[in-house]
Formats: structure tokens, sequence, C-alpha cells
């Protein structure tokens, strides 16, 4: 689960993180008027959208006057802002964070994450703050430092210290930078956080260490007990078809083909995907269904898939395991009638009960196309929509 | 033989007296020699009942102890899972084997980096399966887990796969093509597990009565490249290889938690390329998998 930038800041300063000064505004008039409470003579507008590269997009803009947070809130609050991971169509701006301008003497890189190959957790700083990590780690990998901190000792003073100086904080500020680090990472094993990344950590002019940016991903099996942090969920941010997925217990992805897919269990549900693409055409929609699909949850499943305008045709992919292949039978062919399916259908069914759920598809009357294999079934529905 | 557990194999089922667990201690019971595996449950609150005919104990321990079990499978609600995976540890068991899905992620890193605390200070070593997997079978034998046992046939391939369903696609085609299984196991699809994919290649390539793999991997994590590194130096068995997810997006979680495209060594693409490059007989059809395996037994 991902959230703000603002209520990422909201958590960090819980931990004794080091921010700027700054609030949320849902509108112009609120922009104008937290930036009158903060005071000062420099805030900066920042568009808050679940998305990263908000500045290139033209999210961010730093005002000189309140007529300038004025002005620009006025351009941002509401626009469609387009970032490397919004796609083409962008994200619809509600609201924004005003926050206190800051003296940049240097910025610098720290983030907080698992990692599966030590099973430890990892914490990152490097030199190049401010700019796209991936890139960093692509062009200069030595100059992102890494110490791997055993969960259950904690992050040592020596780790801490080690990353602090060895992304060149200047002598006076290293105990400062080694607390906010120290800080960050109690603040990610309290949250069950996944990732807090703080892009750029900053040194300002005075020698105080803070964090510019903040950007957090919780882990979805803990949400049951970090209920404050559920609290910031902004569904506005989210895709529609999957939240209301996510009621029916499915597994639901939106992608840019026109083959829908609905299949049980999620490596078989890629494995699909992937056979669909090998046989010339593209997968709408990664779909799990789950191990205990009922009639009802088919029926679901189908509905959310046939929202999409672009679905040109249906392929269901189930091994029945501990679910069987009759059940499935009946709610496809329930889930069919109540849509009033109007594009081609190819149902694969392998497992228990195989035959009579082939039979319950045949005595149907529908126009339901079977298969045997995976590659079969591709084929047919790849055939069907051309 | 086999990996990791035969017909002779004592099981303890911990969260026994679930809705899930119970659902699939019987189906187990009824596989082959299952009558004689699952000897015990545990459930303090129920000690000293049974069920399906199984006796219940209060603690893995005193379980262990009363039946002489060295294999718990756990099907405990995720709150309590990392807890029961540390109470079969603590017990020394040989092996557990977590079906449970959903367990939060810092409760596995705090129970994996416990285990191996263990391990470090000279304590016994209990290998963990999963979580969040199917579990593993040795066809005709027993079978301890989620998976439904008539698909699988007696024989020397050996399936490890992270995923449910298509571990039984793998399974089911070579059945279907006269191919039996020595053991078949789901290794689990979440970020943090015990056994991983090299793991398990290394018991295959142990085993005697296996003469071949088949490796399913997805997305996501450095698993697979290890295991194929490792295998590239090691295995003396022919391997065919499947990663799942190649049409899968970066930055989106496809149902298992540890499929997640993060870095750019981790698509289905880049592990496969490895894969191949380590002398595995890859395939982006997942349907020819048993039908290439067939191909390399001499």
């Amino acid at each position: 689960m991902k959230i703000h930038e603002y209520q990422g800041k909201e958590i960090l300063r819980k931990f004794g993180v080091t921010t700027p000064r700054g609030k949320p505004a849902f509108s112009v008039d609120e922009a104008v008027k937290v930036a009158e409470e903060l005071g000062g003579k420099v805030w900066v507008v920042k568009a808050q959208i679940h998305a990263g590269g908000r500045g290139k997009g033209g999210g961010v803009k730093v005002a000189k006057s309140l007529d300038e947070v004025r002005q620009y809130a006025g351009q941002i609050l509401g626009m469609q802002l387009v970032t490397h991971q919004t796609g083409p169509e962008g994200q619809k701006v509600r609201r924004l964070l005003i926050e206190e301008g800051a003296d940049i003497k240097k910025e610098y890189y720290l983030a907080v994450l698992t990692d599966r190959a030590t099973q430890k957790v990892a914490v990152m700083a490097s030199s190049e703050g401010g700019m796209d990590i991936e890139e960093v780690a692509h062009a200069t990998p030595e100059k992102i430092l890494k110490e791997f901190v055993d969960p259950l000792v904690g992050i040592t003073d020596q780790q801490t210290e080690n990353l602090a100086r060895g992304i060149g904080v200047p002598e006076a500020s290293v105990e400062k930078a080694k607390a906010e680090i120290a800080k960050l990472y109690t603040c990610y094993m309290e949250t069950d956080a996944s990732l807090a990344e703080i892009n750029p950590l900053i040194l300002e002019g005075n020698g105080n260490i803070k964090a510019l940016d903040a950007k957090f991903n919780f882990d979805s099996n803990a949400l049951y007990r970090i209920p404050e942090i559920v609290a910031y969920r902004d569904l506005d941010e989210e895709d529609a078809d999957e939240i209301e997925a996510s009621k029916f217990d499915l597994a639901y992805i939106s992608l840019d083909g026109n083959i829908g897919c609905l299949v049980n269990g999620a490596g078989l549900a890629m494995a699909t995907m992937d056979t669909i693409k090998l046989f010339g055409a593209e997968p709408a929609n990664f779909l799990d269904v789950g191990g205990g699909a009922t009639t009802e949850k088919v029926t679901e499943a189908f509905k959310i898939m046939l929202k999409n305008p672009k679905v040109k045709g249906i392929l269901v992919n189930i091994f029945g395991g501990i679910m069987r292949c009759d059940t499935i039978a009946n709610g496809v062919v329930a889930a069919a009638r109540e849509t009033h399916l109007s594009v081609p259908l190819v149902v694969r069914m392998k497992g228990t009960n195989e035959d009579i759920g082939k039979q319950i598809l045949k005595d149907s009357g529908l126009p339901i196309i079977t298969a045997d294999s995976m590659a079969e079934a591709a084929t047919k529905i790849v055939a069907a929509v051309k | 033989m086999s990996i990791l557990i035969n017909k002779d194999t004592k099981v303890i089922t911990q969260g026994i007296t679930g809705k899930t667990g119970q659902f699939h201690t019987e189906k187990c019971q009824e596989y082959a020699n299952g009558k004689e595996c699952f000897v015990a449950g545990v459930n303090p609150k129920k000690a000293g009942e049974k069920i399906f005919d199984i006796p219940i104990y209060a603690s893995v321990k005193e379980a262990a102890a009363e039946t002489g079990a060295t294999v718990s499978v756990i099907y405990v609600p995720p709150a309590g899972a990392a807890a029961a995976i540390w109470e079969a540890v603590e017990a020394d068991l040989d092996l557990a084997i977590c079906i449970t899905e959903g367990i939060p992620v810092r409760d596995m890193l705090e129970v994996r980096n416990k285990m191996k605390k263990k391990v470090a200070a000279g304590g016994k070593e209990t290998l963990l399966l999963g979580p969040n997997c199917p579990g593993l079978i040795t066809p005709e034998e027993i079978k301890i887990g989620i998976m439904p046992g008539h698909i699988h046939r007696k024989g020397r391939i050996g399936v490890v796969s992270r995923s449910g369903t298509l571990t039984y696609e793998a399974v089911g085609q070579l059945t279907e093509i006269g191919l039996g299984q020595s053991s078949a196991v789901g290794i689990g699809g979440d970020p943090i597990n015990g056994l991983k994919h090299i793991d398990v290649m290394k018991m295959f390539n142990d085993d005697p009565d296996t003469d071949a793999v088949i490796m399913i991997g997805e997305i996501g994590g450095p698993d697979e490249a290890e295991a194929a590194m490792w295998c590239k130096a090691n295995m003396k068995k022919p391997i065919v290889g499947f990663i799942a997810g190649v049409t899968a997006p970066a930055g989106k979680r496809m149902g298992h938690a540890g499929a997640l495209i993060s870095g750019g060594a981790d698509t289905a693409d880049a592990k496969l390329a490895i894969m191949e490059e380590c002398g595995f007989t890859v395939t982006r059809n997942p349907s020819e998998m048993a039908k290439l395996l067939k191909g390399l037994l001499k």
C-alpha cells in the first residue's frame, strides 16, 4: 500500500526524523493560508500523487511570495500530472503539500528495504541524492552504499557511521546524519513498511540533516495490525477496477492488451498471459480467482474483465485441484449468461472432475470454445478475436 | 528414494483444528500411506482430544516426543504462523512446511533470523518450506500439503516451483505423457522464505532416484538466477526451465508478494537468459515443459 508524501512526513515526524515544516492543502485558498501560517519568504508547492517524478512533470514549484503560492497552487491543483510512473494519461492532482523552503547545501539518498537474498533489512545511502536512483545504480553502482541489518539486533552505531561517512556527510553533521538514519530504520520496522525512501535527504547551510521527500510502501500482509497507516489510504490514487476486484478477494491488474484472462493461481495466471503473448496477442489483465472460487466470484470476475472496453475475447484457464472443474464450469456458464457475453470465450480446464466440467459447458448451449492445453487455448482465442 | 519425505515420514499438523487444517489433513490422510504418516495434531486448548483419529497435543515438542514425528505442516492463520514455525524449530524437527498465505514480511524476517542464529549457536537446523506454498509430495507414498494427489504418478522426475497451480500444470503434463515424479516441491511465493530453488536442486542432484528436473520460477528476486549458477557448476542432471511473467509490468505485484519486478535483473527475460546460459533447456511455452523434458532423457 502506498501513501502520499505529506502522510509519509507525518509518519517520519512521529519517529523523530527531521522534515521541513509543512501541511497539506486541498484548495487554493487553503494553500495560501498554510503558507501564511508557516511564515518565511520561500515556500514549496508540491503536487501530492502516488507516482514519482513529480518535479520533472511540473508538479513541484518554488514560490517566493504568497501571490506565487496562489498562482502555483491554482496551476497544479486539478492538473493531469504526467510522470514516468503515471502512464501517458497522467494522474489528477487533488491534494497539495505546502512547505517551508529549505537551504540546500547538498543532496543525499537514503532508503530502507527488505533484502530477499540475505533476509536482512538493507539500508542504502548515496552521495548522489535528488537523482533517479535506478540510474545511479546503473551508471555508478559504487556510489550506492549498503548496510545489511539483522532485525534481531537492530541497526548498529558502526553501520550508521559507515553510511554517514561513506556518503561524505561533513564532520560537523555526521552525528546528526547517523541519528536520522537510525530513526528511519526504526520507523521502517515499526510501521511494517516494505520501502522507506528519502530522496533527497539534505544537508542545510546550518548543518542540519532533513528529509525533503518521503516515499513509503507498506506490506499488504501486515495491514491488519497497522490501522493508523491504513487510514492514510487514498482510493483516488488506486485503480477502481482493482479495488472492486479486491472486495471479492480477486487479484486483478489491468493491462494494455485485448484478451481478458481468468485463472486460478498467480503463477499459472502469469504463465497464461505469457502464452497469449507467445501466440500473437496481448493480455488485457492479470486475474487470479484464488483457491476457493464460487459461481459468484467467477461472475464478478467476468464483470470486472468486461468493464474494460478493450477486451475482445476471454480465456479461462483452470487447473482444478481442490477447486473442482464442475464448480468452475457452472460459474462460467452462469457468468456468461448474466453478463450476456458477446465476445468469444475459450475455456481450458484440467484436473479434478474435468470431464463433468466439459459436459456442463457443452450442455449449456453457449458458444464456448474448449481447449486441452494452454497453448491450444491461446491459439484459439487469438484466432477468434482476429 | 525421493527428497525430504517418504512413506515412513511421521507428520505433525499445526492448526489441525481450523477449517483449512481439517480439510487438508483429511485429504492427506486419504492419500497413499497417509493414515500411517499423519500421527499428531497441535492445539493447546484441545490437547487430549482426537480429530480423524489423530491425537491432539498441547505443543509441537510434546507431539514429537510422543509420536517420533520429525516433520510438521502448518495451517495456522497469518498472525500466528511465524510463531508456529518457531515452535517447530524449537522442537528440533527436521522440516517445517508452512502452507499459510499472508504472513507479514517482518514476522518472516524475524523468524528466519532466529532460525539462522540457532544454527550458528550450534543448535539443530530445521528446514523450512514456504510459507505461502502448496507443500510437497512424494507420489504414491506421502502428500503433505494442498496439492491434488490424483494428478501425480510415481517416477523419476523432480519438480520445483514457487507457484502452486503452475506446479500442478507441470506434474499434470508429466503424468499425461507417462513420466512420473520422484518428488514435487512448491517453495512458495513469498519474498522471505525457507528452502529456495537452489536448495531443492541440490537435493534432486543428490537423489539417485531423480533423473531430471523441471524448475519453474517467477519474476522478482534473485533466487532462480542463483540456482542456475549453482547448477551450471554442479548439476549432473538435465533441467527444463520456465519463468512466468514475461508479460508482467514492472512495479505491479502479480498476486504473489514475491512476484514484483524491482530491479533490472529480476525480469522473466533476464532470468530465462541466465538459465539458458547455465545449460538449462528453457522454454517460453509452458505447455511444452514435459515434452521438452522427455526429449532430454536418454
